[in-house]
C-alpha cells in the first residue's frame, strides 16, 4: 500500500533507508479518532522545519527566497496544538494521505497497527535508458497503535495523555532537526526540482513522499500484551 | 589565523542576525502566550522584510521592550536574554511559569559561512521555537487565560535567574546554532509544579456579576472561544487566515487581557512612534491627567509607583497599560507605545538583569502635557514625578503615552476606589461623586453601623430595605444565580454567595438622604464660595480637559 506525493521511479517496494539516510521512529497510541490528527501533527511538525520558501532565481546564480507563513492548528480530539505551514496544497496533500491511512487501518481488519512513513529524497537523473534514482536522506516513520476505548472516562484520559506524548514527540523531532545534519545542497536553478518540491505555489518542502503499511494481524500474546500495556498508561 | 578570522562585513552581519534573531524570538515567545491562535500567510515573492524567510509578527511594543532590555548590546557569554513568562491571578498572586533563554556560549565554529548557514540555521531554530512553544504547560495556561488570570511577560537581559520556577522545573532545548563568535543556544526552563493549577481549574466560568462592561467592545464573551486581540472580527473562526502584518495599517493588540470585554487595547500606526499619538479604535481615549480636575486626586491617586499598580496591590487586579520600565515585581502585560528610539525614559539602562530590578515604571505623560497648560498643577505633576522616586528624568523625555484602562472582571470595588484617571469608561468625569479622597469614601471606611455581634451576620440587608424606603432601587440588578468563583466555606460561617446577597443592598449614603439633605443646605451653600475658589483655580485644567475632548 503505498501513497506517492510525487512520482518518482526506481522506488524500492519498501522506503529502506540508503547508507546515509537518517531513520527517526515515533510511536503513538491512539484512539480511532485520534489518527488523523496524530498524524497530521506530527507530519506537519516535521514539514515546517523541511520547507522554505519558493525560491527566485536571479542572474548570476544568486537567488532569493519567499516568505513562510505559519498557523496555529487545534486539535478536537486531542488536548493538542501544533503549528504548521501556511500552506493549503501542502496541508491537502498530507491530509490526504493521513485519511487514506486511517481508512486503511480501520478497513484492515488487523488489530489496528500500522506505520505512515515520510521519506525526504533527492532525485539523481541517470542516463537514459535508466531513469532517475530517488536517494532519501531522512526517513520519519510513525508507528501507531489503535486502541479501543470503553467508556467516556477512558476516553477523556486518553484526551490527555495523547496530548502529552505529542508533546513528547514534538519536542523529539526539534531535537533531531537541531542535529544539523545532513541536508542537501542548496541546487541551482537547473537542480531544483531535484531537491525540492516546487509544485507549491506558496511554500517549497523539500521533495517528500508519503507511505503506509498496515500491520498484519500478530499472533495474539502480542496483541494482548499490547493492550493491557496500553490500559496501564491510560490507568490513574 | 588570520584566514579564519571573521571579514568585518560577515561579522556585521552576523551581529545583525543575532540582533534580529532575538528579536523574533521574543516576539514568537510573547505572541505565543496571547492566548490566541497566530496565523500569518506564506508569501511566494520576498518581501524583503520578513526575517529569516519566516512571516513573524511584529508587535510594536515587544520590540521595544526587547530592545530596551537587549539597550544595544547582544546576547553574549554570561550575557543571556530572558523571556520570563508568568501567571497572575485575580487576587494578585503570580508565579512565574517558564524563563525562555537565549544564550551564548564560547565554542565557535569558525568554518561555518555567516551569511548562508548561519541564517539559514537561525530560521530553522525560529520554526522549531514556533513548534516547541506549543508543547509547554503554559501555552496551554495561557490559552485558557482570561478570567481567573492572566499571563505577563517580561524581558531582562544579564543571567538567568530560574529560582521563581520551583524545585524540579524541567529544561527542554529548542536548539543551537553555531557562528564564529560562539554558540547560540535557545532552550526553555519551565515549571512542572502547577499542580494546584490544573487547567481544569480554569475552565471558563461566567464573569462575576457586576462588572464593568466596556462599552466599546460589544461582543460578549463567547465561552468556547479563545481570548481575542483587538484585531479579532465577529465571525471569524478557526481556519481563517488572517492577513499578514503588511497588509494591516496597524498592528492591535492586547498581550493579555483581564477580563473578557475589557481588555487593554491600543492601535499603533505601522510608522511607530514617530507620528501623533496612537489612535485608539477600540477604545475611549482616556488622558490620564484629563480627569485629574482635583488637586487631591492628582497627588495621591495618580502615584506610579509600584505599589499603586500591578502584582500586589488590592487596588489593581488587572493588566495595566503604562508606559516605559519595569519594576522585576511587576512583568507588565502591555506597553503603550513610546518614541521608538528616543530617549528612553530610565536613565543608565542596566547591564545586568538583577538591575532590571530597580527599573521603575514611568509616570505617564499625559500629565506633562498639561502641565504646560495649566500653572496651577504644575505643583501635581511634579509630585507626581518625584512620587516615581524621581528615576524617571525629565518630563519632556517621558514618552508619549495614552494612558488606557479598561476595568475588568476582577475589580470587585466599586468605581469609585479605582483610580479616576485609569478608568476607560465613557463618560468617565461625569461619574458621580468619584473624586473624593479615600477616607471620605464611605464604601472604604463605612460608617460604624450597625453594632451586632456579628458585622456580617448584622442584618445590613435589613438596613438596606428599610433604607430602601428612600427610594433605593437596585431592582434593575436582579440577581438570578450566582456562583461566586472560589467560594467555600473555611474562615467564616457563610459563603461568598451568601455574603453577596447580603450586601447586595448596601444602606442608602446618609449624605443623599433627604433629612440630612435638609439640614446640611445652609451648609452647603455656605461653602459653595470656597468650593468655587478651588475650581476656579483650576479653571485651566478643566480647559485643557475640555479641549482633549474636542
Amino acid at each position: 500500500l503505498f501513497f506517492r506525493g510525487r512520482t518518482c521511479c526506481r522506488v524500492p517496494p519498501r522506503a529502506t533507508p540508503a547508507m546515509n539516510c537518517r531513520a527517526e521512529v515515533l510511536e503513538v497510541s491512539v484512539e480511532g479518532r485520534q489518527v488523523e490528527e496524530a498524524m497530521l501533527a506530527v507530519l506537519h511538525t516535521v514539514l515546517l522545519h523541511r520547507s522554505t520558501g519558493k525560491f527566485h532565481y536571479k542572474k548570476e546564480g544568486t537567488y532569493s527566497i519567499g516568505t513562510v507563513g505559519t498557523q496555529d492548528v487545534d486539535c478536537d480530539f486531542i488536548d493538542f496544538a501544533y503549528v504548521r505551514v501556511s500552506s493549503e496544497e501542502l496541508d491537502r496533500a498530507l491530509r490526504k494521505a493521513v485519511g487514506e491511512f486511517k481508512d486503511a487501518l480501520r478497513n484492515s481488519g488487523s488489530d489496528g497497527m500500522g506505520q505512515i512513513s515520510l521519506e525526504f529524497y533527492q532525485k539523481k537523473k541517470s542516463r537514459w535508458p535508466f531513469s532517475d534514482e530517488c536517494i532519501p536522506w531522512e526517513l520519519w516513520t510513525i508507528k501507531v497503535n489503535v486502541v479501543n476505548l470503553a467508556n467516556e472516562q477512558e476516553r477523556q484520559i486518553c484526551r490527555e495523555k495523547v496530548g502529552e506524548k505529542l508533546c513528547e514527540k514534538i519536542i523529539n523531532i526539534v531535537e533531531v532537526m537541531n542535529r544539523h545534519e545532513y541536508l542537501p545542497k542548496m541546487p541551482t536553478q537547473s537542480e531544483v526540482d531535484n531537491v525540492f518540491d516546487t509544485s507549491l505555489k506558496d511554500v517549497q518542502p523539500y521533495l517528500y513522499k508519503i507511505s503506509y503499511q498496515i500491520t498484519d494481524s500478530l499472533g495474539t500474546s502480542v496483541t494482548t500484551t499490547m493492550r493491557r500495556l496500553i490500559k496501564d498508561t491510560l490507568a490513574l | 589565523a588570520m584566514d579564519t578570522d571573521l571579514s568585518s562585513q560577515d561579522r556585521k552581519d552576523l551581529d545583525k542576525f543575532i540582533k534580529f534573531f532575538a528579536l523574533k524570538t521574543v516576539q514568537v515567545i510573547v505572541q505565543a502566550r496571547l492566548g490566541e491562535k497566530i496565523c500569518t500567510r506564506s508569501s511566494s515573492s520576498p518581501t524583503g522584510s520578513d526575517w529569516f524567510n519566516l512571516a513573524i509578527k511584529d508587535i510594536p511594543e515587544v520590540t521595544h521592550e526587547a530592545k530596551k532590555a537587549l539597550a544595544g548590546q547582544l546576547p553574549a557569554v554570561g550575557r543571556s536574554m530572558c523571556v520570563e513568562i508568568s501567571l497572575k491571578t485575580s487576587e494578585g498572586d503570580s508565579m512565574e511559569l517558564e524563563i525562555w533563554c537565549l544564550e551564548m556560549n564560547e565554542k565557535c565554529d569558525k568554518e561555518i559561512k555567516v551569511s548562508y548557514t548561519v541564517y539559514n540555521r537561525l530560521s530553522l531554530l525560529l520554526k522549531s521555537l514556533l513548534a516547541i512553544t506549543r508543547v509547554t504547560p503554559a501555552y496551554r495556561l495561557s490559552r485558557k487565560q482570561g478570567h481567573e488570570y492572566v499571563i505577563l511577560y517580561r524581558i531582562y537581559f544579564g543571567e538567568v535567574q530560574l529560582s521563581g520556577l520551583g524545585e524540579g522545573f524541567q529544561t527542554v532545548r529548542v536548539g543551537t546554532v553555531g557562528t564564529p563568535v560562539g554558540t547560540i543556544t535557545l532552550s526553555c526552563a519551565y515549571r512542572i509544579n502547577l499542580a494546584f493549577m490544573s487547567t481544569r481549574q480554569f475552565e471558563r466560568t461566567p464573569p462575576i456579576m457586576g462588572i464593568i462592561i466596556d462599552h466599546f467592545v460589544d461582543r460578549p464573551y463567547p465561552s468556547s472561544s479563545p481570548m481575542h486581540a483587538c484585531n479579532y472580527r465577529a465571525g471569524e473562526d478557526n481556519g481563517a487566515v488572517y492577513p499578514s502584518v503588511e497588509d494591516s495599517q496597524e498592528v492591535c493588540t492586547t498581550s493579555f487581557s483581564t477580563s473578557p470585554p475589557s481588555q487593554c487595547v491600543f492601535t499603533v500606526t505601522k510608522a511607530h512612534f514617530q507620528t501623533p499619538p496612537p489612535v485608539v479604535t477600540d477604545t475611549l481615549k482616556v488622558p490620564v491627567m484629563g480627569l485629574a480636575f482635583s488637586h487631591q486626586l492628582s497627588s495621591s491617586r495618580l502615584s506610579y509607583q509600584p505599589a499603586a499598580l500591578g502584582v500586589g496591590s488590592a487596588d489593581m487586579g488587572y493588566p495595566v497599560l503604562f508606559a516605559g520600565g519595569l519594576n522585576a515585581a511587576h512583568p507588565h502585560q502591555l506597553i503603550a507605545p513610546g518614541k521608538e528610539g528616543g530617549v528612553p525614559p530610565i536613565p543608565g539602562q542596566p547591564a545586568h538583569g538583577t538591575q532590571a530590578d530597580q527599573e521603575r515604571m514611568c509616570t505617564p505623560l499625559d500629565g506633562v502635557h498639561y502641565s504646560a497648560a495649566t500653572p496651577s498643577s504644575s505643583e501635581d505633576t511634579e509630585t507626581v514625578s518625584n512620587s516615581s522616586e524621581g528615576k524617571c528624568g525629565s518630563p519632556h523625555d517621558l514618552l508619549e503615552t495614552i494612558f488606557i484602562r479598561k476595568v475588568g472582571a476582577f475589580v470587585n470595588k466599586p468605581i469609585n476606589q479605582v483610580t479616576m484617571a485609569n478608568l476607560d469608561i465613557p463618560f468617565a468625569m461625569f461619574a458621580p461623586k468619584n473624586v473624593e479622597l479615600e477616607d471620605n469614601d464611605p464604601m472604604v471606611n463605612p460608617p460604624d453601623s450597625p453594632d451586632t455581634e456579628s458585622p456580617l451576620q448584622g442584618s445590613l440587608h435589613s438596613e438596606g430595605s428599610s433604607g430602601s424606603s428612600t427610594g433605593n432601587t437596585h431592582d434593575d440588578f436582579v440577581m438570578i444565580d450566582f456562583k461566586p468563583a472560589f467560594s467555600k466555606d473555611d474562615i467564616l460561617p457563610m459563603d461568598l454567595g451568601t455574603f453577596y446577597r447580603e450586601f447586595q443592598n448596601p444602606p442608602q449614603l446618609s449624605s443623599l438622604s433627604i433629612d440630612i439633605g435638609a439640614q446640611s443646605m445652609a451648609e452647603d451653600l455656605d461653602s459653595l464660595p470656597e468650593k468655587l475658589a478651588v475650581h476656579e483655580k483650576n479653571v485651566k485644567e478643566f480647559d485643557a480637559f475640555v479641549e482633549t475632548l474636542q
